[in-house]
This record gives C-alpha cells, sequence and structure tokens, in this order.
C-alpha cells in the first residue's frame, strides 16, 4: 500500500508539474503537450489506484511467463499499422492531388509525412519490436520478465512518445532531422523510457535460467544498445527555452549533415535491420519447426552487421561539402554490408531446406519467405545506390522512396504481420488464428501492393533523375523542375493504388487478429486437402506374358 | 596537428587494425574445436519444453 500511495502521489506530483509548465508555456504546441503529459500522469495515477490489489496479487508468479505487456503490443502494432499506411496513402494521394492539402497548414505534406514515417517505422515497427523482444527473451531464456512494472511502463511511455510526436508533426514541432524530428522534451522522454526498455530487457536476460544466450536476444541488445547512443548523440540540442518547444542542434553544418545520417542510416541498420532480424531469428524457425540453418552463420551475420553497418552513413552525403574520404568510406562499407545481408538472408531461408513444401501449406511461412526475399533485394539494391556513380542518378529522386518501401513494405511489413499472425492466437489462447484463407488474401493484396509502388517508383526515379541532368547543346538545362513532376504524375497514380492494395492487406490482417482475439474461429476449407486417388493405390495388373514383363533395357 | 588530423590518423590506422583484428576474432571464435556441437545445441533450444530439463 506504501508503494501504491507514492507512485500514485509521485505521478500527481508530476500532472502538477506539467500543468505549471503549461500555464508558463512560450508558444501553443508546448502548452498542448504538457497538457497531454498531464492528462497521461492523470491517467496512469488513476490506473495505478486502481489496479493496486490487483497488482499486488499477480505481481510475482514465477512459473508463468508474463504477456500481458505483449499482448498489448499486438493490439497496439495492429492499430498503429493501420494508421501509419493510411496516413502514407493519403500523403501519396497529396503528391497526386494537391487541392487533398486542404490549403491549412495543419493537413500540408510537410506536416503529414513525418506523422507517416513516424508512425510506420516507430509506432507500427517500434511495438512490433517492444512486444516481440518482451516475447522472446522470456521464452530464450526461461525467466520470467525482470521488473514487470517497469516493463508496463515502457509500453505505455512509449505510446506516449508516440502521441507527442504525431501531435508535434501536425502543430508544426520539428527539429527538421530525417526520422527524428520530435523535439528536446518528446527526445527527453523518450531517453527515460529507452533506458527502462534496456532495464527489462537486460534485467531479463541476467536473470535467465538458460546457460546460452540465444542469438535473438543478441541482435535485440544490440537494436537497444545502439539506438540509445544514436539518439542521444543525434539529438544534442540546446532548447530557447526551458518552457518552449524550439531547440537549436549542438552541431552545425556538415558536422550536423553528418551526425543526422550516421543516425539515420543507423536507424535503418539496428531499429529496422537489427531488431527485425532478432525476430526473424525466433519466429521463422518457430514456425517452419526447424532449428535455424546455420548457427554459426547468425553469429557471423550478427558481428558483421555491427562492425560494417556503423560505417554506412555517409552514403547519405555523396557530393556535398563532406570531406571525398568520408563519402568513399561511407561507399566502400556499404557496399561490404551486402555480404552479411546476404548471409543471414541464406540463413533464414535456408531453414526451410528440406521443408519447402510448407511455402505451399503455410501461408505464414509464405509471408516469412516474401520477407526474407525483399531483405535480400533491398539489401541488394541498397549498396548498389550507395555507388557514387549510381548515386549521382538516383539520389533526391523517387528511386530512393521506392528503395526504402522495398525494405519497409517487404522486409519490416511482411515479417512484422507473420510474427502477429504467429503471436495472436499463442497469446490469447486460442485454438488457431480467426482464418489461414485471409492470410493468403493479405499476402497477395500486400505482394501486388508493393509491385505496384515499387515498378512505379524505379520508373519514376530514372525518369527525374535522367531529365535533371538532360544538358542541351547551349549548355542550359533542358527540363525545368514542374516538368519533370508532370511527367511523372501517372507513378504517383500507380504508387497510391499500390498503397491502396497493401493498406487494404493490413485491413484485412486487422480483422483477423480482431477476430482471433474475440475467440472466432471462421468455417472455410483447410489450405491443404490430403490428395487420394483410389483408381491409382491398387497394385498393378497380372503382366501378359513373363516375357512381356522382362523388356530387356536398351 | 589538429586534433582532427591526429584523431583522423588514429582511426585510420591504430583504431582500424584493433578493429579489423577483433572482428576476425569473434568470427574465428565461431569455429574453434567443438563449436559445431555448441551451436546445434543452441540452434535447438528454442525447441525444448519444459519435460526436456
Amino acid at each position: 500500500m506504501p508503494a501504491t500511495l507514492a507512485k500514485s502521489g509521485g505521478l500527481f506530483l508530476a500532472m502538477v508539474l506539467a500543468l505549471v509548465a503549461m500555464a508558463q508555456a512560450q508558444d501553443t504546441a508546448f502548452a498542448i503537450h504538457m497538457g497531454i503529459m498531464a492528462l497521461a500522469a492523470l491517467i496512469a495515477a488513476l490506473a495505478v489506484m486502481a489496479t493496486s490489489d490487483v497488482t499486488a496479487r499477480l505481481g510475482h508468479d514465477e512459473s508463468v511467463y508474463d504477456d500481458a505487456p505483449v499482448r498489448w503490443g499486438v493490439i497496439a502494432t495492429t492499430f498503429w499499422g493501420v494508421v501509419g499506411l493510411l496516413a502514407g496513402l493519403f500523403i501519396a494521394l497529396q503528391l497526386a492531388y494537391p487541392v487533398l492539402n486542404f490549403n491549412l497548414e495543419y493537413t500540408t505534406f510537410g506536416r503529414l509525412r513525418p506523422l507517416h514515417t513516424s508512425a510506420v517505422i516507430f509506432a507500427f515497427g517500434g511495438n512490433a519490436l517492444l512486444c516481440t523482444s518482451f516475447f522472446v527473451v522470456q521464452r530464450t531464456c526461461r525467466a520470467r520478465l525482470a521488473f514487470p512494472s517497469l516493463a508496463r511502463f515502457v509500453f505505455w511511455g512509449y505510446q506516449l512518445f508516440i502521441v507527442l510526436a504525431a501531435t508535434g508533426y501536425l502543430l508544426g514541432v520539428t527539429e527538421a532531422k530525417e526520422y527524428a524530428e520530435p523535439e528536446w522534451y518528446v527526445d527527453l522522454w523518450l531517453t527515460i523510457v529507452w533506458v527502462a526498455y534496456l532495464i527489462v530487457f537486460g534485467g531479463t536476460v541476467i536473470k535467465r535460467r538458460e546457460p546460452h544466450i540465444y542469438v535473438a536476444n543478441w541482435f535485440y541488445l544490440a537494436f537497444i544498445i545502439t539506438v540509445a547512443m544514436l539518439h542521444l548523440v543525434n539529438n544534442l540540442s540546446l532548447p530557447v527555452s526551458l518552457v518552449g518547444a524550439k531547440s537549436y542542434s549542438a552541431f552545425a553544418g556538415v558536422q550536423d549533415a553528418l551526425t543526422q545520417w550516421w543516425y539515420g542510416h543507423n536507424a535503418v541498420g539496428f531499429f529496422l535491420t537489427a531488431g527485425f532480424l532478432a525476430m526473424m531469428y525466433y519466429f521463422v524457425p518457430k514456425q517452419a519447426e526447424r532449428p535455424v540453418y546455420s548457427y554459426r552463420l547468425s553469429i557471423i551475420h550478427f558481428w558483421s552487421l555491427i562492425f560494417l553497418y556503423i560505417w554506412a552513413g555517409p552514403h547519405h552525403l555523396h557530393y556535398t561539402s563532406l570531406p571525398d574520404w568520408a563519402q568513399s568510406l561511407g561507399m566502400v562499407f556499404s557496399v561490404m554490408l551486402w555480404m552479411p545481408s546476404w548471409g543471414g538472408m541464406i540463413n533464414g531461408l535456408m531453414t526451410l531446406n528440406g521443408a519447402w513444401d510448407k511455402i505451399r501449406t503455410d501461408p505464414i511461412i509464405r509471408m516469412m519467405v516474401l520477407a526474407l526475399a525483399f531483405y535480400g533485394m533491398s539489401t541488394f539494391e541498397g549498396p548498389m545506390m550507395s555507388i557514387k556513380s549510381v548515386n549521382s542518378l538516383s539520389h533526391y529522386t523517387d528511386w530512393t522512396i521506392g528503395h526504402v518501401h522495398s525494405g519497409a513494405l517487404g522486409w519490416n511489413g511482411m515479417i512484422t504481420f507473420a510474427c502477429m499472425y504467429y503471436l495472436a492466437p499463442r497469446l490469447w489462447n486460442r485454438q488457431r488464428l480467426y482464418s489461414l484463407r485471409l492470410i493468403n488474401w493479405h499476402f497477395w493484396l500486400a505482394t501486388g501492393g508493393i509491385v505496384f509502388y515499387n515498378a512505379s517508383m524505379w520508373v519514376a526515379g530514372i525518369t527525374q533523375g535522367l531529365m535533371w541532368r538532360e544538358y542541351g547543346a547551349d549548355g542550359y538545362l533542358v527540363n525545368s523542375f514542374a516538368e519533370t513532376v508532370a511527367a511523372i504524375h501517372p507513378m504517383f497514380l500507380l504508387r497510391a493504388f499500390g498503397g491502396a492494395l497493401y493498406l487494404s492487406g493490413a485491413l484485412v490482417f486487422a480483422w483477423n487478429i480482431a477476430m482471433t482475439i474475440a475467440g472466432r474461429i471462421r468455417a472455410e476449407a483447410p489450405m491443404t486437402e490430403t490428395p487420394y486417388d483410389a483408381r491409382a493405390d491398387r497394385p498393378l495388373p497380372a503382366p501378359a506374358s513373363a516375357a512381356g514383363a522382362l523388356q530387356p533395357a536398351e | 596537428m589538429s586534433d582532427y588530423e591526429s584523431l583522423r590518423h588514429f582511426a585510420d590506422s591504430w583504431g582500424l587494425l584493433a578493429m579489423t583484428l577483433l572482428f576476425l576474432g569473434f568470427v574465428s571464435w565461431t569455429f574453434r574445436p567443438g563449436a559445431r556441437r555448441r551451436h546445434d545445441e543452441a540452434a535447438a533450444m528454442i525447441f525444448r519444453s519444459h519435460a526436456d530439463d
């Protein structure tokens, strides 16, 4: 009881502090954010008081896994996935039909675009990483989650971060750093949540009952630690006022740009690659019911990724004022990254060796194979685009957008959906998913969507790149910028169509997960019938003559 | 020499050498004698249930 009192008292105090900051705020956006903070503190205080007797009872049953935060995470992943994809489709349509900006500052492309990227990467992807890591670390360590109340703080604190970031974008609060747009106070909040995450994850690894730390946990730990480091360094900034939203970066000029892309590329490397590879190394073997193809290869994959990825960032700054040697270094390390990436892809795919028929019979495996195939394709395309001469054509064009989406929709999206399909029936103790056939629908809608998205962006990107660099005989550029936009307008429409397909697949996914949670099972034909031909299933008729049965071989 | 120059020279000489040796060490460690058995055990670990312990 005294613990409950201290906790809820502390939360009330936090609410009062937030309200004071709200009253003192220098700008509207900061006031709104402090209001959200105060509301969150109030809700948390009430929740602590309402559930104090329950948590005291349930607190420490070490004989079962602590899956409540994992269940919340599956729901949050599903919800934010649909929201993020919807935002993506909307901004794709804005590019094709500018009237959709509505002539309102809150709904301009510039404000909705970070809403889309953060919603899909940090809300959808981040919740998937949180909940799968809590699930996997308990199973592979054979230990209940360490610090249960801290784990709950991590989940809800992370949702608060998402809400603050998203509302900030709409209000125009931004550091103008890609994938690191939230301002200083939201960054500080995320730092607190992230350290708590590290303590929960690391604490569970430390209290493990299994001597070996399974390779998935290596990837998760690398993801958590590296993201902490990237986040701290890239967001070093000085606020103008302690009760205002605006801050200025600690770095200037090309140093700031390089710090940003060191962050940006490693957010791809450690958030969207290492973290999702951790999911791959646990859930692909589990779903295939076969151990990973080569455990040694998985360790080599791990160390190569760790040692190489961190140097690849400068390829975002080719032909800028960044020193030439740094550009070349970024390019060389990016090309070298191709090897461990394909090593990992082969490791995942070969896990199915001897069980390839599962691609036909198990739609979750099919989805995982597609994810690995896209991991392979985008990690081939990426190194190729980082080569300076290719980059001179591709950079600043829609080819880059296509490349990112082949990784994000193909690899991150599909492996996440597959893991959620794996988790839902197990977490809610259902006999099976609501429907396996709907996974098939999801698979083909998503695959079709990616094909339309990528193909249109390749064409658009190369068209732009070639038009931008076209000189006439008199030495002037042939095309104006507006002409290149008009040229790729049809591609924008095709891209939006692909996005709509992918979103409808995600809606089928959300329906399937919701029905599974509700405990419904769809009456449907099974994925495979037992093949049987009664006419063929009998001995051969007696031979007409003994000679006829013994034909000489040629 | 400026701090920038000296740090840069350290990074592309001793720093690079140390990172390379560390990396080669980690990778060659997976080829040590007896590693295969331990790797097979680790890979199969996620399939063991409490009943097998």
